[in-house]
């Protein structure tokens, strides 16, 4: 037994462990900088000057908050369910940090004479396990918000999942369109494709737009932010948590919003291509070429991070029946005519263009 | 022992452990969230067996779009233990008298189902990647596939008009 045990590939389990590390804390280093981009996007937009005074340009701001969330008091109300109160907060950066494990962050690393594929897990599922994980991410919410023992936070728990289960459809019918181009639910091949290729925005700027809004309402943003309509609901799911529990659902949502910014960067726009230029004429770089590609799709991600809170900071909030109209009125069915008109185009195109 | 078996044991007894915590748990909410767990390991089993996308679907369909109307129900309800009406007598008894019977037609049932020698393929066969499965499923099986689509459709008509009345 033990022999068969020890079979494990040991290299294998320390690549992946350092990839693993190395992405999430990467993840967390970007959404801690997301906060501070936020605020100065925000004061940009409403022409002041946002966080200056902690460090130059006020670029220590986000540490500073992560000191204030740590020392501020922790407190349980006496009403909650304890244990749920607690599993909230962890769930939702659970769910917000699994997804990372299915994007190609760049090509391959030479390491030594090891090949490491800076992926960390290449399943042929990709896109689905996506999915999986983001129907997750409703827990969070929901059992926090029920947990708290409190109307307010028990409505709000109810209309962030309700929003969550409306948006995944259309995101869902969206992404049917762009698979059935690619033929592949592996992330990894859908990059190869469009290195190869145009990039996959270009024939589906419809289904990449539904996406875009579905990928606002899935973040729980403005203007679909309902699950935290202040004036509506005090403060939300969140409203009893304080200390770094409530620090954990904030700062899940940049995470989120990371992730989901990534996500769109590889399945519409080439991923970690390097755009404008061909990739495979820079492959004497070596491993620098790797770090290039991985810059460019941070770089991409930036911009789609940008985009979110530049709609966050200009379109005031949706109300509650105009929300469930735009999903299941106006996107599943823009989603469902992409895709039969995808479908008719891929099946006019096998046939060679004949009837 | 080599892995997967080691993973199989692990999984189910987390299935049958968390299955049981469902029913014995006193909240409802409780055994909703144990019930999440169940699937989980389901999932995991699918995954040994090389069904991926059973494994995700049945996480993404279970666990993560049903479990939460479930949780939405309970959740609404209000269901505590002080308020919770108690059980009629009569109703107990009827219920072991009606699991009894389940045991009995079980045994019966399972006494036939000899699985002696028939080891399920963990890790090979490859029906259950999303390809073979797909083709499987739109050109052998498409006249079912169609007809459960259909039975899919008419139930989510029959749910629109219910929830306009």
């Amino acid at each position: 037994m033990h022999s068969a045990l020890l079979a494990i590939d040991l290299f294998f389990v320390i690549e992946k462990l350092v990839l693993i590390v190395a992405i999430v804390s990467i993840s967390l280093v970007i959404a801690m900088y997301e906060t501070y981009a936020e605020r100065k996007v925000a004061a940009f937009i409403q022409d002041r000057r946002g966080p200056n005074r902690a460090g130059p340009f006020g670029l220590l701001q986000p540490l500073a908050d992560g000191v204030k969330l740590f020392m501020k008091e922790e407190i349980i109300p006496n009403t909650s369910n304890r244990f749920l109160f607690i599993l909230g907060p962890c769930l939702a950066m659970l769910a917000a940090m699994m997804t990372s494990a299915v994007v190609p962050w760049g090509g391959t690393i030479d390491f030594f004479g090891r090949q490491v594929n800076l992926q960390i897990a290449d399943i042929n599922i990709g896109i689905l396990y996506v999915f999986g994980v983001v129907s997750m991410g409703v827990y969070g919410i929901m059992i926090g918000g029920w947990a708290s023992n409190n109307k307010f936070s028990l409505m709000a728990a109810l209309r962030g999942a309700s929003q969550v289960i409306s948006y995944e459809l259309p995101m869902g019918l969206s992404l049917i369109a762009l698979l059935m181009l690619t033929g592949s639910l592996k992330m990894s091949e859908i990059v190869a494709q469009q290195i190869d290729g145009w990039y996959n925005v270009l024939y589906q700027p419809l289904g990449f737009f539904i996406f875009l809004v579905c990928a606002f309402a899935e973040c729980n943003r403005t203007p679909f932010d309902l699950p935290e309509a202040e004036n509506e609901l005090n403060f939300g799911y969140h409203q009893e948590y304080s200390s770094m529990k409530l620090g954990f659902y904030l700062f899940a949502e940049y995470i989120n919003m990371f992730i989901s910014s990534v996500i769109m960067a590889t399945l519409f726009f080439g991923g970690y291509d390097i755009p404008f230029v061909n990739d495979a004429s820079l492959s004497g770089l070596g491993n620098w070429l790797a770090l290039l590609q991985g810059l460019s799709l941070i770089i991409k991600v930036c911009i789609f991070i940008f985009v979110f809170m530049w709609v966050r900071w200009t379109i005031p909030r949706f109300r509650y029946d105009q929300l469930m109209n735009l999903g299941w009125k106006t996107l599943i069915p823009l989603a469902l005519v992409n895709m039969v008109v995808t479908a008719a185009i891929v099946l006019l195109k096998s046939n060679g263009w004949k009837f | 022992m080599d892995i997967s078996q080691v993973l199989f044991y692990a999984l189910s007894a987390m299935a049958l452990g968390s299955a049981i915590m469902v029913v014995i748990s006193r909240n409802p909410v409780h055994s909703v969230l144990w019930l999440i767990i169940t699937f989980f390991a389901i999932s995991g089993h699918y995954i040994l067996l090389n069904a991926q996308f059973l494994g995700i679907v049945n996480l993404i369909v279970y666990a993560g779009a049903i479990m939460v109307l479930f949780l939405f129900v309970i959740m609404l309800m209000n269901l505590n233990a002080e308020t919770e009406p108690q059980k009629n007598k009569w109703l107990k008894l009827a219920g072991v008298v009606a699991g009894g019977c389940l045991l009995l037609v079980l045994v019966a049932a399972l006494k036939q189902a000899e699985v002696k020698g028939k080891v399920a393929m963990l890790g090979t066969g490859d029906i259950g990647l999303i390809k073979n499965l797909g083709h499987a499923l739109f050109t052998d099986y498409v006249v079912p596939f169609e007809l459960s689509s259909i039975l899919f459709l008419s139930a989510m008509v029959g749910a629109v008009v219910i929830g306009k009345k």
